[in-house]
C-alpha cells in the first residue's frame, strides 16, 4: 500500500464546504429559541450613570434584559489573560477586571453593557433601542505613543501599563554595539488589523431544565478551553453541566481563540431565563469586538561591522493591548515576539524591550502569526537597511549570516532543531530569476514606472510546547494535545482529535497519517472534533500547533492500537509476539506466511470468543476492544523557516503598488498534503499581503473606529495579488515522529517585510510605513524627485 | 429591518401615485437595502419598479444611445450597441462593484442617488446626458444638485438617460481600494462642440472640471494640460486620500484618460 503522507489526496470536506452543506453556529436552532442583542457601549471611555430598561422591558417580545448588575449578583466571573508575564523588575503584568457586561465603566466603543432577549430578533433590536444608558464621557487614551503619558483607564494600572518586559542581556548588548562599525536604527510600525473571519462570531445556547446542562454551540478554535475558563474561572458550571460544541467554523486565524462575553452571558442567561439563546454577530461587531492584530511600535537598532556581520540586536517595542488583556494577548508581543526578534541570523547579543499597554481601542490578541510576524517585520526590514547602508546585495548580506550547523542556538532562547536557510534562499532566488530583475527593472522604467525586488528569510517557532515550559514561562494551562482512535468492531475507524478544525482540513490530513498508521483506508476513517462531549480533552487549534502536536497525538494513539492488535494477532496465528511484523494493515508471520488484517483483529477483540468452545483470541490479562488515546506534550517548538521574494512595479504618477511575482519557498519539514499546505501558504500570503498594502485599522482621537465596514477596511481581493510561485525544501523536525513543521502562518509572516522590502527598494531605500497605500507611495515618489532634482 | 409595505408597480404612472416622502423606489436596491438593513433608513412604502417593462433596455438613434432607467450594469456592460458606440461608457459600467452588484444595481437608481463618490454621474456630465422623467426632460448639468441630491422630485420618475455619442472618450477611475467606489473618476469626452471633463469623487458632486475642459478644447492632448494646477479646495479629505492628493489626481486621471482615447 502507498503512503499517503505525501500525496494530494482530495479533501474530505471539500463536498460539505462545496455544496454549501456546512453546518455552522447559525445553521443550528433550538424549538422555542429566543434572539440575543447586545447593547454596547458607543464610546471608547465612559461611567455607566444609570441603565433604565423599565421602557425596554414593555416593548413586544421582549423576554428579559440582562445587565452587569445582574453579572455582579450571580458572580459570573470575567474574562482573562491566559499568560502572567513579569516585568524587567520582577513586578506581576497588571490587568483589568473584565466582566462580561459592564456595569460601571466602558473602555472600547462595543464593549457590551446589556442584553435583550426577545422572541423574534427584530423585537430585541426594537427593544435594544429603548434601553437607556446614561454616561459621563471621558476623554479616551487611543495614541499608542502617547498612551503612557496620558489619564490612567483603569485604576491602579499606572501609566496604563500591563508590563515592562525584558528577554536578553542589556550589558553584552551594549558591549557589542561598542564594537559595531556602524549601527542601523529603524523606527517602523506594525500596523494594526482586523482579522475578519468569514462567519460572524456566533453562538447558540440550550439549556435542559431536568439534567441542568448547558450546551452552548460556538465559533470556537478550542471548545475544550472555552468550557474550562467558562466554567473555573466564569463560574457558568461545573465542566460536566457544560458542553461546548464548535461545529463548523468559517475561519478564526486566532480572533475565535478567545471565549468572548457573549458566550459567557448567554450560557449563563439561558439557564436564567429558562429558554434556548441564539446570537449572532453582524458585521458592524464582527469589526468593533473581535480580538484585532498586531499594532505595535517598534525603535530596533543592528550592530553590523562594515563586511555586514551581526554584532548585535536591540528592540523597544510599545505594543497595544486594547482595552483589556486577553486569552494570548499578554503572550503574543513578548514569548511569542520576542525571541524571533533575531531571525534567521547568528547574533551574538540581543535584546527585546516590549512594553504592553493598555488603551481606549478593542482588545487585541493573536492574530495568524502571532507575535512572530511583528518580529520578522523588524528584523527583516533592519536587515535591508543595513544592506543598503552597507552597499551590499540583501541576498549576500543574509547568506552572510545565517548559522550553517543544527541544531541551532538561536540567540534568544529558541534550539533550532534542524533548517538549512542557505539551500531555501538559493532556491528562491532561483525560482525567482533574482538575476533577471536588472532587466525587468529597465523594461519598467521604460514604461515610466518604478520596479523593486524583496527579500526576506524568516524562521517562526510554532507548536508551542513542551508544557513544563511554557507554564514556567506563565502560561495558564499546559500545550499538549490528545487524541483517542476507536476501532469500531467492524473495521471502520474513528479518530477524536483534541484540536479543532475551522479551514485548516483537519478530516482529510489526519485521516492521511492515521491510514498510513493503521493501514485502513482513508474513507473508513473519519475524524472527530469540536465537542467536548465527544473525546477526550484539548487544547485546540492556533499557532500552527494541529498537525505537530495533535496530528502526533494521533499518531501515538494509533501505535498503540497496532501493539494491542499485534499482542492480540499473535494469540491469534498462534506466534510470539516477535514473528509478527505489522505492514499495510496486516499482521502477518514471515515463517508460516499466515496473516490477519488490522480489521479481522479488532472484530475479535470485541467478540473474543467462538461457539461451543471456550477460546479467546485476548492473550491472558488483556482487556476486550481496540480503543487507545494519548496525549502528546512535544519536546519543543517546531521550527518552519523560508525565503520569499516580492516584485512590485509602482506608478509615480498615482502610488498605485502593483505587486507583480512573489516567489515563496517554505520549509515544513515533511508535508502530509501539497495540496493542503499551498492553500494554508496562499491564505498566509493573502493576509500577510494585505497588511504590507491594504490593510489598516483605525480609531480616530475619541477612539470611533473609523474602519468598521468594508466600505473603510480594505481587505485585500484576489485581483491585489499575482500568480503565487510556491517551492518547497525540506529538513525534517526531530521532535516528532513524523518530522513536520507547522505551516499555517508562514505567509502571514513573511509577505509583509517581503513586500515592504520591495516598495521600499523601489523607491531608493526611501522609508514608508504599512500599509504602503497609493497616497504614502505617491507622496514619497515625489519627494524622491524632488531629491533627485536637487542633487542633479 | 424595520417592517414596510411593499407594492410591485405594473407601470410608471402607479409608481408615481403610491410615492411620497416616506417611501422608496426600488430598482436594484443595491443603495436602498443595505441601508434599510443597517437602520440607517427606513420607508412607509417600498415601490417596485422592476417589472415596469418600459424602462428597461438600450437604443442607439444616429448620435444618441438611450438607457431605460432600471437597465442593469451588466447589460451596459455586455450592450454590443454601448460597446460600438461609446466603448468608454460600457467600460465604466464594468468597473462599478461586483459582479453581484451589476447584476442588480441600476443606471437610474445610480444617478437618483448620485452618490458623490458614484460612477455613471460622471458619464451622464461628459456625455452631455438628458434625463428623461415621467414629467420632463432635465440637463445633467442641472440634475446633479449636491450630495447626494437631485432635481428629482419625490414622485417623480427617471425613464430613460439620453447620452450623445463623443468623437473620443475615455472614463479613468482610481477606486477606492476598500469600497472600490472613486477615489476620483474622470471622464473625458470630446464632442463636435468641445470636450468635457467630468470628475466624480473628488468633491462633494460630479463637476466639469472647466481649466481642464477648456485646454482640452483647445488642444486634444494631455501635454495640453501638463501645467494646469488643479486647487484641492472644496476636495474630499478622508482615511484614503487627502484633498492634496486628490487634486493632483484629478490631473493625473484626466492626462490617462486623453491618452487612452
Ligand atoms: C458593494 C457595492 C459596491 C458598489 N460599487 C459601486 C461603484 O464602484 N461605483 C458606483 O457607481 N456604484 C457602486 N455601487 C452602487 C450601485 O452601483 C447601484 O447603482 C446603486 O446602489 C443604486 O442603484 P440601484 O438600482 O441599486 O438603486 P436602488 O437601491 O434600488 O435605489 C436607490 C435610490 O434611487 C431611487 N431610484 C431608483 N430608481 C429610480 C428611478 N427610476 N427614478 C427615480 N428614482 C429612482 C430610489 O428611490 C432610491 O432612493 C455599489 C453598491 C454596492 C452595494
Amino acid at each position: 500500500m502507498a503512503s499517503l503522507v505525501g500525496s494530494r489526496v482530495e479533501r474530505k470536506e471539500d463536498k460539505r464546504f462545496l455544496t454549501g452543506k456546512g453546518r455552522y453556529t447559525a445553521d443550528i436552532n433550538i424549538a422555542n429559541q429566543t434572539y440575543a442583542v447586545f447593547i454596547r457601549s458607543p464610546h471608547a471611555r465612559a461611567k455607566i450613570k444609570k441603565i433604565d430598561t423599565s421602557k425596554a422591558l414593555k416593548s413586544p417580545g421582549v423576554v428579559d434584559i440582562l445587565t452587569g448588575e445582574h453579572i455582579a449578583q450571580d458572580k459570573i466571573g470575567g474574562l482573562i489573560a491566559g499568560w502572567a508575564i513579569r516585568s524587567e523588575d520582577n513586578s506581576e503584568m497588571k490587568c483589568p477586571a473584565n466582566p462580561p457586561l459592564a456595569k460601571d465603566n466602558v473602555n472600547f466603543v462595543g464593549d457590551p453593557i446589556a442584553v435583550v432577549f426577545a422572541e423574534s430578533l427584530d423585537e430585541a433590536k426594537a427593544a435594544a433601542e429603548l434601553v437607556k444608558i446614561d454616561y459621563k464621557v471621558l476623554k479616551a487614551v487611543t495614541s499608542l505613543a502617547d498612551t503612557m503619558k496620558s489619564e490612567t483607564i483603569h485604576d491602579g494600572i499606572d501609566k496604563n501599563l500591563c508590563y515592562d518586559w525584558l528577554l536578553g542581556d542589556r550589558q553584552k548588548v551594549k558591549e557589542a554595539f561598542d564594537k559595531a562599525d556602524k549601527i542601523i536604527k529603524l523606527d517602523i510600525t506594525n500596523n494594526r488589523l482586523i482579522p475578519n473571519a468569514m462567519e460572524p462570531r456566533a453562538c447558540v445556547i440550550d439549556y435542559n431544565t431536568a439534567s441542568e446542562e448547558i450546551t452552548c454551540y460556538t465559533t470556537s478554535q478550542n471548545p475544550h478551553l472555552s468550557r474550562l475558563i467558562m466554567s473555573a474561572f466564569g463560574g457558568v458550571a461545573p465542566e460536566n453541566k457544560l458542553r461546548v460544541v464548535a461545529p463548523d467554523v468559517g475561519g478564526g486565524f486566532g480572533s475565535k481563540i478567545n471565549l468572548y462575553n457573549e458566550e459567557i452571558v448567554c450560557s449563563w442567561a439561558a439557564k436564567k431565563i429558562e429558554r434556548p439563546i441564539k446570537w449572532i454577530a453582524d458585521r458592524t461587531e464582527s469589526f468593533l469586538t473581535d480580538t484585532h492584530g498586531r499594532d505595535h511600535i517598534t525603535h530596533a537598532e543592528l550592530a553590523v561591522t562594515n563586511d555586514g556581520k551581526f554584532l548585535g540586536f536591540k528592540n523597544e517595542t510599545i505594543a497595544n493591548l486594547g482595552a483589556y488583556a486577553r486569552v494570548f494577548g499578554t503572550v503574543t508581543p513578548t514569548y511569542l515576539f520576542g525571541p524571533c526578534a533575531t531571525g534567521v541570523y547568528v547574533m551574538p547579543a540581543a535584546y527585546s524591550n516590549v512594553k504592553a499597554v493598555y488603551t481606549n481601542t478593542a482588545p487585541v490578541d493573536a492574530y495568524r502569526g502571532a507575535g512572530r510576524p511583528e518580529a520578522t517585520y523588524t528584523i527583516e526590514r533592519i536587515v535591508d537597511k543595513a544592506a543598503i547602508e552597507l552597499g551590499m546585495d540583501p541576498i549576500e548580506i543574509r547568506m552572510k549570516n545565517f548559522p550553517t550547523e543544527f541544531p541551532f542556538k538561536q540567540t534568544l532562547v529558541h534550539q533550532v532543531d534542524s533548517g538549512d536557510y542557505i539551500a531555501g534562499l538559493k532556491k528562491a532566488k532561483e525560482m525567482a530569476d533574482y538575476d533577471g530583475f536588472a532587466a525587468r527593472k529597465k523594461d519598467s522604467e521604460s514604461r515610466g514606472k518604478l520596479r523593486g525586488i524583496g527579500v526576506t528569510t524568516y524562521f517562526e517557532a510554532c507548536g508551542i510546547a513542551p508544557s513544563p515550559v511554557v507554564m514556567m514561562l506563565g502560561c495558564g494551562v499546559g500545550l499538549w494535545e490528545s487524541a483517542e482512535v476507536r476501532f469500531n468492531p467492524t473495521g471502520q475507524v474513528t479518530v477524536y482529535t483534541g484540536s479543532h478544525s475551522h479551514g485548516q482540513s483537519h478530516q482529510t490530513t489526519f485521516a492521511q497519517i492515521a491510514a498510513d498508521e493503521l493501514g485502513v483506508p482513508i474513507e473508513n476513517i473519519d475524524i472527530v472534533h469540536g465537542d467536548t462531549d465527544k473525546g477526550t480533552f484539548g487544547m485546540g487549534t492556533y499557532g500552527s500547533r494541529s498537525l505537530t502536536v495533535g496530528g502526533i497525538a494521533i499518531v501515538n494513539a494509533c501505535k498503540k492500537i497496532v501493539a494491542k492488535g499485534k499482542r492480540i494477532a499473535a494469540k491469534m496465528l498462534e506466534a510470539s509476539e516477535e514473528d509478527v511484523e505489522f505492514k499495510d494493515g496486516e499482521y502477518v508471520v514471515a515463517k508460516s506466511n499466515k496473516k490477519k488484517t488490522i480489521g479481522e483483529v479488532a472484530f475479535a477483540s470485541y467478540l473474543p470468543g467462538v461457539r461451543d468452545e471456550v477460546k479467546s483470541p485476548l492473550p491472558e490479562g488483556e482487556e476486550p476492544g481496540l480503543i487507545e488515546s494519548s496525549f502528546f506534550d512535544p519536546a519543543n517548538f517546531s521550527f518552519p523557516a523560508g525565503s520569499h521574494i516580492a516584485e512590485v512595479e509602482i506608478d509615480p504618477e498615482t502610488g498605485n503598488v502593483k505587486l507583480d511575482k512573489y516567489t515563496a519557498v517554505d520549509d515544513f519539514g515533511t508535508i502530509v498534503n501539497p495540496t493542503i499546505v499551498e492553500g494554508q501558504v496562499h491564505g498566509g500570503l493573502a493576509q500577510g499581503i494585505g497588511q504590507a498594502l491594504t490593510e489598516n485599522a483605525e480609531y480616530d482621537e475619541s477612539g470611533q473606529l473609523i474602519t468598521a465596514s468594508y466600505m473603510d477596511y480594505t481587505m485585500p481581493r484576489a485581483d491585489n495579488f499575482p500568480e503565487f510561485n510556491l517551492g518547497f525544501t525540506c529538513t525534517k523536525a526531530t521532535t516528532n515522529p513524523l518530522g513536520v513543521k507547522g505551516c499555517g502562518e508562514a505567509g502571514a509572516i513573511a509577505a509583509p517585510p517581503t513586500v515592504m522590502n520591495a516598495v521600499i527598494n523601489a523607491l531608493d531605500g526611501h522609508e514608508i510605513q504599512m500599509p504602503a497605500t497609493a497616497e504614502k507611495v505617491w507622496k514619497a515618489c515625489k519627494e524622491i524627485k524632488k531629491t533627485n532634482a536637487k542633487a542633479a | 429591518m424595520k417592517k414596510f409595505n411593499y407594492h410591485s408597480a405594473k407601470d410608471v404612472k402607479e409608481a408615481s401615485k403610491i410615492a411620497s416622502s416616506s417611501s422608496v423606489f426600488l430598482a436594484g436596491g443595491m443603495t436602498t437595502l443595505p441601508s434599510m438593513k443597517l437602520g440607517l433608513a427606513s420607508y412607509k412604502d417600498v415601490i417596485d419598479i422592476k417589472k415596469i417593462k418600459k424602462l428597461s433596455g438600450i437604443k442607439v438613434s444616429g448620435k444618441i444611445i438611450t438607457i431605460g432607467a432600471t437597465t442593469k450594469h451588466t447589460e451596459v456592460a455586455n450592450s454590443k450597441e454601448v460597446k460600438k458606440a461609446i466603448p468608454s461608457l460600457a467600460a465604466l459600467a464594468e468597473g462599478i462593484g461586483d459582479p453581484q452588484v451589476r447584476n442588480r444595481g441600476t443606471i437610474g437608481g445610480s444617478i437618483a442617488n448620485n452618490d458623490p463618490a458614484a460612477d455613471y454621474p460622471s458619464a451622464c456630465i461628459a456625455l452631455n446626458a438628458t434625463i428623461h422623467t415621467n414629467n420632463r426632460k432635465i440637463d445633467a448639468e442641472k440634475f446633479f444638485r449636491g450630495m447626494f441630491e437631485t432635481s428629482l422630485k419625490s414622485s417623480e420618475i427617471i425613464e430613460a438617460i439620453e447620452f450623445n455619442i463623443p468623437q473620443k472618450s475615455s472614463y479613468q477611475k482610481l477606486p477606492n481600494p476598500a469600497s472600490r467606489y472613486a477615489i476620483v473618476g474622470v471622464y473625458v469626452a470630446k464632442h463636435k462642440s468641445g470636450t468635457n471633463v467630468a470628475v466624480t469623487g473628488a468633491k462633494s458632486c460630479v463637476y466639469n472640471e472647466q481649466d481642464l475642459a477648456k485646454a482640452l478644447s483647445k488642444n486634444f492632448s494631455s501635454s495640453a494640460i501638463d501645467n494646469i494646477k488643479i486647487s484641492s479646495s472644496g476636495m474630499n479629505s478622508d482615511i484614503h486620500a487627502s484633498a492634496d492628493y486628490r487634486a493632483n489626481m484629478v490631473k493625473a486621471f484626466a492626462k490617462k484618460a486623453v491618452d487612452a482615447c
